[in-house]
């Protein structure tokens, strides 16, 4: 390969990247949060709500899961407006990555809600628990810590699609790679550098992650 | 002007779907073959082997598949080889697929009790002939489920390859949207066609699964 790597040409767009790895930070934060209180209202709905809306909660959740994000990002951001709902490429990233979550975290939420025996239930039912201290100390309790780890998982696959963002020009660490290539064309040498910081994000994520779930779930 | 009507639309984007139908056949079957390969390398006990597929699974699982793809398609073009956007998308999704088909199969291979590793071993069948008499038919059985389920992303994988510009349905879908200037119109058939191809994969797959738990 006669071609010399030049990563000194990325150090004058230091900024940029940082802007842009900020804004992925945020983003992912943000709609783990949202994505996950979503996921829980709506697992909690199809398994203890009334039919119909179990039924509506469930095509929510295929429809999401069986289509591409970029498409639902293109639905959002450029179908919506078609609508009357105009909403700003910032605004449409979160709120599709809040949508896309949402719906993985039901299936996920719903699982471990399921694994919980009914005994349990009809136990702290017995004991004038009302339904909504049940649900929250006995069933989501319990619920969350079977599924953490499954859950960890799809925050950071989650936290990796929001790539795409990028292609709404919502101004994410993608977004940063490809502005610094149209500008000095180190294509290669951008790209590989950013791929890195993901790789590096999704350990820190990862082990961030573990580290909260031993806090949270202290054993007994 | 020439003018689109719904059903030049759909047949659009239907003509585009089977592109997206081939590229992602060919990346879940080279997936499948190169995943095949790092299964028995991570299996294998020999140190080198088992930290290279560790650091490859590692680098495809934890960075964006877009990345992945910008990397191929301007990585090759330093070597002065001309790349089309169909070979970036192939070799991407090739390596991404089977980054993710290693690790699963690789659970399923560590399912089987250690009894049946020791038990081919003492009969002299060597690491190849013990992976392939016994222990890979075992744990075939309970892989279908989560690898029919890995196909469905493999196909919402492929819509990342419009953004080099391969032709296929999201692409499709976005070129006939700036002829159009039907947004809603046009991602709600990109959607549903997606919907079309993935929703029986995964129905399927819940339903292999279902059946694996009965015989439990």
């Amino acid at each position: 390969m006669s071609y010399k790597l030049q990563f000194a040409e990325l150090l004058p767009y230091w900024n940029v990247l940082l802007q842009g790895l900020v804004f992925t930070i945020v983003l992912t934060v943000v709609s783990t949060v949202a994505g996950i209180a979503v996921g829980t209202a709506g697992a909690s709905a199809r398994t203890f709500g009334p039919a119909w809306l179990g039924r509506i909660v469930a095509v929510y959740v295929e429809l999401i899961r069986n289509t591409p994000f970029i498409v639902q990002l293109f639905f959002i951001f450029f179908g919506l407006p078609a609508l009357g709902l105009k909403l700003s490429e910032t605004t449409a990233a979160f709120l599709a990555m809040v949508i896309n979550l949402g719906a993985y975290s039901t299936e996920i939420i719903r699982a471990g809600i399921e694994a919980v025996p009914k005994g349990h239930i009809e136990a702290g039912l017995s004991l004038a628990m009302t339904k909504w201290e049940v649900l929250r100390r006995i069933v989501l309790n319990q619920a969350f810590r079977k599924i953490y780890p499954a859950l960890s998982s799809q925050i950071i696959i989650v936290m990796l699609g929001s790539a795409v963002v990028s292609q709404i020009s919502a101004e994410d660490l993608t977004y940063a790679a490809n502005f610094i290539a149209s500008r000095n064309f180190r294509n290669f040498e951008v790209y590989l550098l950013v791929a890195l910081a993901y790789l590096l994000l999704a350990l820190l994520t990862r082990s961030l992650l573990r580290a909260l779930g031993r806090v949270i779930f202290k054993a007994r | 002007m020439l003018q689109f009507s719904f059903w030049d639309i759909l047949s659009n984007l239907l003509i585009a779907t089977q592109w997206t139908i081939v590229l992602s056949l060919i990346a879940f079957f080279c997936g499948g073959i190169v995943g095949l390969i790092l299964l028995f390398m991570r299996t294998s006990q020999i140190a080198p082997l088992e930290w290279f597929t560790k650091i490859y699974i590692e680098f495809f699982q934890g960075t964006p598949l877009l990345m992945q793809l910008f990397l191929f398609f301007f990585g090759i073009a330093l070597f002065g080889v001309e790349v089309s956007p169909w070979t970036a998308a192939t070799l991407a999704l090739t390596f991404w697929t089977s980054a993710f088909l290693t690790e699963i199969w690789r659970g399923c291979v560590e399912s089987i009790p250690k009894g049946q590793w020791e038990a081919s071993s003492s009969l002299a069948l060597s690491y190849i002939e013990q992976m392939r008499y016994v222990i890979l038919p075992q744990a075939s059985r309970i892989a279908i489920a989560p690898t029919v389920g890995f196909s469905v992303q493999v196909i919402k994988g492929t819509a990342l390859a419009s953004i080099i510009g391969f032709v296929e349905l999201t692409k499709a879908g976005t070129m006939l949207n700036n002829a159009t200037f039907r947004p809603f119109l046009v991602y709600s058939l990109v959607a549903l066609i997606y919907f079309c191809l993935c929703f029986p994969l995964s129905w399927w797959a819940k339903k292999i699964e279902g059946r694996l738990n009965v015989a439990r």
